[in-house]
């Protein structure tokens, strides 16, 4: 770098000048005594962090800093303003990284050793039980977090232009932390992991509902062809824990490394997050270091915004108060280290407290009952039970896709920044979760009580493709999407329709993942508490 | 909150192809595109299997005259009930139609599947829950050593029976 190199040469050593005229092996001798200085100027090319001159050098000359504006907004290090998620999010997929390498040296995707192998890693491999514990709460925490990052981002309207993009990728990587999970959930081969990976691929396969009503399956049968391709056999066996194995220790990870690090540049680019008007007014005296920069005659700037300025788009430099910003380092690096500090002290807390659990083998002869997939994949299994391609495929998709849109279809740029987008907001998200809970709560009685067309004598012969298409699950998307349409009219604003939506989807999330992870019991019955269950 | 953009002219944004030679640059380069998600496509073919594990999907049950009327007999490791009645024998797999679990054969000859509460009759037929169809039957024949062999992988309609 230019500017590294005038620095070095304004600031050369004494002893090296006196050297200059000396025999070669004096210089080698106060060569070698100046190595370290040499070395500590050659690795940071600039002086302490005391002026925002070097304290914006320390942040852009760092290869693993330059990710980081060198100043950054006020209102961004506020922890009111991100909780910290994001942060969060990222540290735990660098825990399960680093645990999971180590669990690797143990690991043997064999389905004659891998259960063996967990045994041995819970038992006998030193650290080996703490090191699972922490992989397994950590990705617990992870898909949490995924999710409490995702609800942040949307209620402060964070997926606006220009970061519309962003929200995109985001939801690219909910996906693939809900498939890291449920790849790494087969790999300890017992009763639990086979089973609910049986469950899965079988879900994979239920687009023949659809196929078996047209009558086509036998020529055109992408179910069929889904769970070949995740099992590489009719059942889970050898063939799948190997597949399971490459996807959730490479295939899934690398492309998260990929979308994470579109995930990070994009929020640079986009201008930092997302800040309401108001953040922009008189700056507060909140004891960020360095807010007020000094009066004195400013050296001139060593990095300049020039090409920057030719794009659309609000980096802190452009078009923007520059007193509201604060030099990065060390701020926002405060911020970072505690949001690090605290997610890393949980999950060794948890790991340190809480065991992972391993049922017996797996035994492919005998289903676990209840077969339970992990908590967040609980209320995906409430669907199922009513329609396994609409719970397991169609209704997710629909979701999915839906919350991936939201950033083209409410383009109002109104109270950015703002949780809830103000008061209207906040009352139509509380009116929104009254009903959605009311709408879940009594379908699940009504269900649970009487039951569903099967049940019926009038509608026990019904065709399938009526139960795939008319299922409590479709009912609650159907009332969801009326709702939203009538808050829409109702207020003439699309983001009040977003916020209902989004609301409605993520109170029918938290009721049926608590409903079947508390209320369902063995052959999926209905049970109030787990001490109800029959004994077997 | 203002914004900063600087505004092309629409017509440098984006100039519309004219000439021939934007016409089969533009050709060249979808071209590679498409070369590209096709190589794609193919490399995905590799793991889709042309030989299944479980390929060799006759096993062998016994002798047909072992399976007496009125006690139907199980092969957990092949998920197969096989019964006799007046008619002769058929076989029925225990793997629920819904998600693959196995169902349980309850006193009174019906199927429950334990994992989202499918049932289904004694002749496999459904009664009730989210599976989209009865349990599967599948075929039965006698081996030139008479011994009986079901092929798990093979369905034939409900109400087959091999005389034997």
């Amino acid at each position: 770098m230019v500017e590294g190199h005038t620095q070095a040469s304004s600031t050369e050593k004494p002893a090296a000048r006196a050297g200059r005229h000396a025999g070669p092996l004096r210089q080698f001798g106060s060569n070698l005594l100046t190595t370290p200085r040499e070395f500590r100027d050659a690795l940071i090319r600039h002086g302490k962090p005391t002026s925002d001159r070097a304290r914006s050098q320390t942040v852009f000359s760092n290869f693993f800093l330059h990710i980081l504006s060198v100043r950054m907004h006020r209102h961004s290090l506020k922890s009111a303003t991100t909780l910290g998620l994001g942060v969060a999010t990222f540290v735990l997929f660098v825990i399960l990284c680093l645990t999971g390498v180590l669990l690797m040296v143990y690991y043997k995707p064999s389905v004659d050793q891998a259960y063996d192998s967990m045994l041995d890693i819970m038992h006998v491999v030193p650290t080996g039980a703490f090191i699972r514990n922490v992989h397994r709460w950590s990705a617990h925490a992870m898909v949490a977090c995924v999710f409490l990052h995702m609800a942040r981002a949307f209620y402060t309207s964070a997926y606006k232009r220009p970061r519309q993009f962003n929200w995109v990728v985001g939801m690219g990587l909910f996906v693939l932390t809900l498939g890291l999970s449920f790849t790494g959930y087969l790999l300890p081969w017992d009763q639990l992991a086979f089973w609910a990976v049986t469950i899965g691929a079988n879900i994979a396969q239920s687009p023949q509902e659809l196929t078996d009503a047209l009558g086509v399956t036998g020529v055109f049968d992408p179910g069929r062809m889904q769970k070949e391709l995740l099992l590489g056999a009719h059942y889970v066996g050898q063939e799948a824990l190997i597949r399971f194995y490459v996807l959730h220790v490479i295939v899934l990870p690398v492309i998260t490394c990929v979308l994470i690090a579109v995930h990070f540049w994009r929020i640079r680019k986009d201008g930092g997050l997302v800040r309401p008007a108001s953040a922009d007014a008189a700056p507060e005296a909140d004891g960020f270091r360095g807010a007020q920069a000094p009066r004195r005659a400013a050296p001139a700037p060593l990095k300049t915004y020039g090409l920057m300025g030719l794009m659309q788009g609000r980096t802190p430099a452009v078009n923007r108060e520059m007193r509201n910003t604060v030099p990065t380092w060390p701020n926002a690096l405060y911020v970072i280290g505690a949001a690090t500090m605290l997610t890393v002290l949980a999950m060794l807390v948890l790991g340190y407290a809480y065991d992972a659990p391993l049922k017996e083998m797996a035994n492919p002869a005998v289903p676990e009952n209840p077969a339970k997939a992990p908590w967040y994949f609980l209320g995906l299994q409430e669907l199922v039970s009513y329609s396994a391609f609409m719970g397991g495929v169609g209704i997710p998709a629909i979701v999915v896709l839906g919350i991936a849109l939201v950033p083209f279809l409410d383009r109002e740029k109104e109270d950015a920044g703002v949780w809830f987008s103000g008061p209207r907001g906040r009352r139509v998200t509380a009116l929104s979760a009254a009903l959605a809970a009311a709408a879940v709560v009594g379908m699940l009685w009504f269900t649970v009580r009487f039951g569903w067309l099967r049940n019926w004598e009038a509608t026990a012969h019904v065709p399938q493709i009526v139960v795939t298409l008319f299922n409590p699950g479709t009912v609650y998307v159907a009332l969801f999407a009326l709702w939203s349409i009538g808050v829409v009219r109702a207020t003439g604003s699309t983001r009040m329709g977003a916020i209902a939506l989004f609301t409605c989807f993520l109170v029918g999330f938290v009721i049926l993942t608590y409903f079947a992870t508390v209320h369902r019991g063995p052959n999926w019955d209905f049970y109030w508490t787990h001490s109800e269950w029959p004994v077997h | 909150m203002s914004e900063t953009r600087v505004s092309f002219p629409e017509s440098q944004r984006f100039a519309p192809p004219e000439t021939r030679r934007d016409f089969l640059g533009l050709a060249a380069a979808w071209s590679a595109v498409a070369a590209f998600v096709m190589a794609m496509l193919g490399a995905l073919r590799l793991p889709m299997p042309s030989v299944f594990p479980e390929s060799n999907s006759q096993v062998k049950l016994g002798r047909p005259e072992a399976f007496l009327k009125g006690t139907p007999s199980y092969f957990p490791q092949h998920r197969l009930w096989v019964f006799r009645d007046e008619g002769g024998l058929h076989a029925i797999s225990s793997v629920c139609t819904h998600l693959g679990c196995i169902a349980e054969r309850g006193e009174d000859g019906k199927f429950k599947c334990p994992c989202h509460g499918s049932v289904f009759g004694p002749d496999g037929a459904l009664l009730g829950g989210p599976a989209p169809k009865g349990l599967v039957w599948v075929e039965l024949t006698v081996s030139p050593e008479e011994t009986l062999v079901a092929d798990t992988l093979k369905a034939v309609p409900a109400g087959t029976v091999l005389k034997a």
